[in-house]
């Protein structure tokens, strides 16, 4: 189980590096969506199964296809070359790394090694969660249907031709 | 799924906090090292699903479903932005043709 950790956690990192140094967009997307369904089986290995299964479903299986319809639609299946200067490449690598040693060396302190929490693993599954989500986050579930459709007009106002 | 859930005892909580970390890191990374407006949308994306992570591992080992809820609403949201944002590089490259970032270099000052 610690093997599948660290295997997951390999494949992660390695499609997430992928993802900003390949070149072609649909590339990107590909390495993209493996590295979403890594994150779905570190949810199952964190016992949240419904998390698990509404991130497939919605990230690679939605979001994911909306963004290859884009590049379909728009044509950007070729490689096409857009790099930025060579000293703005290296410094934002440079940037990303002494972000994550900060961030490294910020969190290494902060924790015990092995937290003592009671422990209970039934409270990720969809009865768990829906009984939460239900009860307490009731307001705003039904909110989020606003957001919903602000965000699919306007998606359409922005869409459309000449407004 | 009793194994399943004993794994999580085997792996301290820290181990998450750094892959979260360097999920995070990687995708500030991208967006300051791309030039196509999608791969950006992308590393925000990534920059996204790194708080998820972190979210559901203190959740998981706290017991408190109050944090999977959370990252459902983030899942709401970034669906919700994903959209949007995708309309407005179609509208970007309705209008310029190109999806370059640089081109919206007016949008800095």
């Amino acid at each position: 189980m610690v093997f599948l950790f660290y295997l997951l956690s390999a494949i992660m990192i390695i499609c997430a590096l992928l993802v900003v140094f390949s070149k072609s967009p649909i590339n990107n997307v590909i390495y993209l969506i493996v590295c979403f369904l890594a994150m779905a089986g570190h949810y199952i290995l964190l016992n949240a199964q419904f998390l698990a299964v509404v991130h497939v479903i919605v990230y690679t299986g939605a979001i994911m296809v909306l963004f290859l319809f884009v590049i379909m639609l728009l044509n950007l299946n070729k490689a096409i070359i857009l790099r930025k200067s060579t000293v703005t490449r290296v410094s934002a690598v440079i940037t990303g790394g002494i972000f994550f040693l900060v961030l490294l060396a910020a969190t290494r302190q902060t924790f015990e090694i092995h937290a003592k929490y009671p422990f209970a693993s039934d409270f990720g599954l969809v009865s768990g969660i829906g009984k939460v989500l239900f009860n307490e986050f009731l307001l705003p579930f039904e909110m989020s249907s606003i957001l919903f459709i602000s965000a699919m007009v306007g998606a359409l106002m922005f869409g459309k031709k000449d407004v | 799924m009793k194994d399943i859930s004993s794994a999580i005892q085997l792996i301290p909580l820290e181990n998450y906090v750094f892959l979260s970390v360097a999920l995070f890191s990687i995708g500030m990374m991208g967006v300051l090292f791309r030039r196509n407006t999608i791969a950006i949308l992308m590393c925000l994306e990534l920059m996204f699903n790194s708080v998820n992570l972190l979210l559901t591992a203190f959740s998981a080992y706290h017991s408190d479903p109050a944090g999977q809820v959370f990252v459902f609403f983030i899942m709401i949201v970034a669906a919700a932005e994903v959209a949007v944002g995708l309309s407005i590089i179609v509208m970007m490259k309705r209008n310029v043709d190109s999806v370059d970032i640089n081109l919206l270099n007016r949008l800095k000052w």
